[in-house]
This record gives structure tokens, sequence and C-alpha cells, in this order.
């Protein structure tokens, strides 16, 4: 899968500024609710944990369960009060994960 | 042999007990009492408290795949209160859960937004957690037309 994770994060904010991030992955997030033509069901197979980590700190946590649709996008606020990166990192049920790192700098003055 | 006064009683009776006649019909899949269940669950059993709480979906889509829903949790944010999360249950999927989202003072404001599915015309359930261990509650309803639900 090329470049499964997508980001959004502004380049530069104002100290203390909220800003909003935005994330999506190209995942199918099955629910295991489907039944294929023969009666069986599609196994469960979900991207279900979601972290952002600012400078190494947890700043949000998301537990996706079977209502979440497939290539899950998800945004959120962060209140930024120094430059620093912004780790997004999914994992999917077996434990493989996948991240992606967006840095954000203070505006000068 | 019972009368009909006395069969009117007694489904009067059932009805004044907040007994529905749900288990007559009951279906395949969730019923709202089983999102009721996972949502006392996720918060422990906490007291719920209407207000608060918004949570945006369309009023009518045919995209059931795709439900867009915007959820915000009024609250100041700061240290001393703060939403700790917020989990968003659907009434008549085939399983409840949804999402949990979990939250601190460092996000600022409390509002988030993803994508559901809906299997069907039903209510969204969100319950905020807050710091000092009250959970308050919001809902929305969003009709799905054209009849191709989420399972396909």
């Amino acid at each position: 899968m090329r470049n499964p994770i997508h980001v959004k994060v502004p380049r530069t904010a104002a100290k203390n500024e909220v800003v909003r991030l935005m994330t999506k992955l190209n995942h199918p997030m099955e629910s295991g609710w489907r039944q294929r033509l023969d009666g069986q069901t599609v196994p469960k197979a979900l991207a279900g944990r979601f972290v952002c980590l600012f400078n190494g700190r947890e700043v949000f946590r998301a537990d996706l369960d079977s209502g979440t649709a497939s290539d899950p996008y998800l945004s959120f606020h962060v209140r930024v009060a120094e430059s620093g990166e912004f780790r997004f990192v999914w994992t999917d049920e077996d434990g493989n994960s996948i991240e992606k790192i967006a840095r954000i700098e203070m505006k000068e003055g | 042999m019972l009368s009909r006064r006395d069969l009117l009683l007694l489904f009067g009776a059932m009805a004044a007990n907040g007994m529905p006649f749900s288990w007559l019909f009951r279906e395949a899949g969730a019923a709202p009492r089983d999102a009721k269940e996972h949502l006392a669950k996720l918060t422990g059993g906490a007291e719920q408290q209407k207000g608060g709480v918004t949570i945006i979906l369309p009023a009518a889509t045919d995209q059931a795949r795709h439900v867009p829903v915007r959820i915000s949790v009024a609250s100041p944010m700061t240290e001393n209160d703060y939403v700790k999360a917020i989990h968003v249950v659907a009434e008549r999927n085939p399983t409840p859960a949804i999402a949990s989202f979990h939250l601190g003072p460092a996000n600022g404001k409390a509002e988030i937004s993803t994508r559901i599915r809906l299997i069907k015309t039903q209510i969204v359930i969100a319950a905020a957690e807050m710091s000092d261990g009250s959970v308050r509650i919001g809902k929305a309803r969003c009709k799905i037309t054209g009849g191709a639900g989420a399972c396909g």
C-alpha cells in the first residue's frame, strides 16, 4: 500500500494556540458484520488503535470498533505551547503499527 | 378463561412496568438495550446526565458506510475541568460499539470528528466522561435512505 497515512498539521502556530489536526488511514476496517455468498462471515480486521504524541507525550488516543467507517478519518484539537513534532501512530489488531511524523513551529514574536 | 378486561389489565400492567414487547419481535443484531448496556460498561455505570454534548449527524444520508459525525462537549478543557473520554455507540448496528476517544487538558477544545457506519436509520449516542467523574450524554438520529446499509 502506497502512502497509507495522511495527516494535516499546520506548519506554524502562535503560542498556546489550539490547532486542528486531521489524519486518515487507508484500511478496509472489516467490521465482522459482512457475510460472503457462501454464508461465511468475513472475519473482523480493524486498525483499532490510534495514538497521537506531541514531543513524545500522548495527547490523543482513539479506540475504534466495528462502527467506524473504512479508511478511518479523525480530526481533533491540540493546544501547542512549543515547537515540536507530532507522531501519528495507527496500530492494527495484530500489533502491526505504522506512523507518520509532522513538525509544527512557533510563530515569531 | 381470561376476559377482555383481564387481558387489558395485564397488558396495561406490562406497559406500566416499562416492559416493552420487543422480546416478541427481537431481531438479530443489537437493540437499543445492548447499546445502553455497552455504554454503562464503558462508563463504569456512572449516572448519566443529559446536555453538554452536541452530536452532529446528517439528518438523512444514502452513504451509510461513511456517515460524517462531529461531537463537541462543552468544557473549558483546563487542568481542573476537562473531558476524559468520549464514547460513541449506535443503537441498531449489529454490534453497538463505534469508538472511544481519550482526551485531556492538552487538547484545548473537546471536539472530534470522524466517519461511522450505520446499517439502518437509528440513534447514535455519545457519552462524555468528565474529569469530575460525571457522565454527560447527547443523542442524534440519522435516517438511512436508499436501502444500502453499511453491511455491504
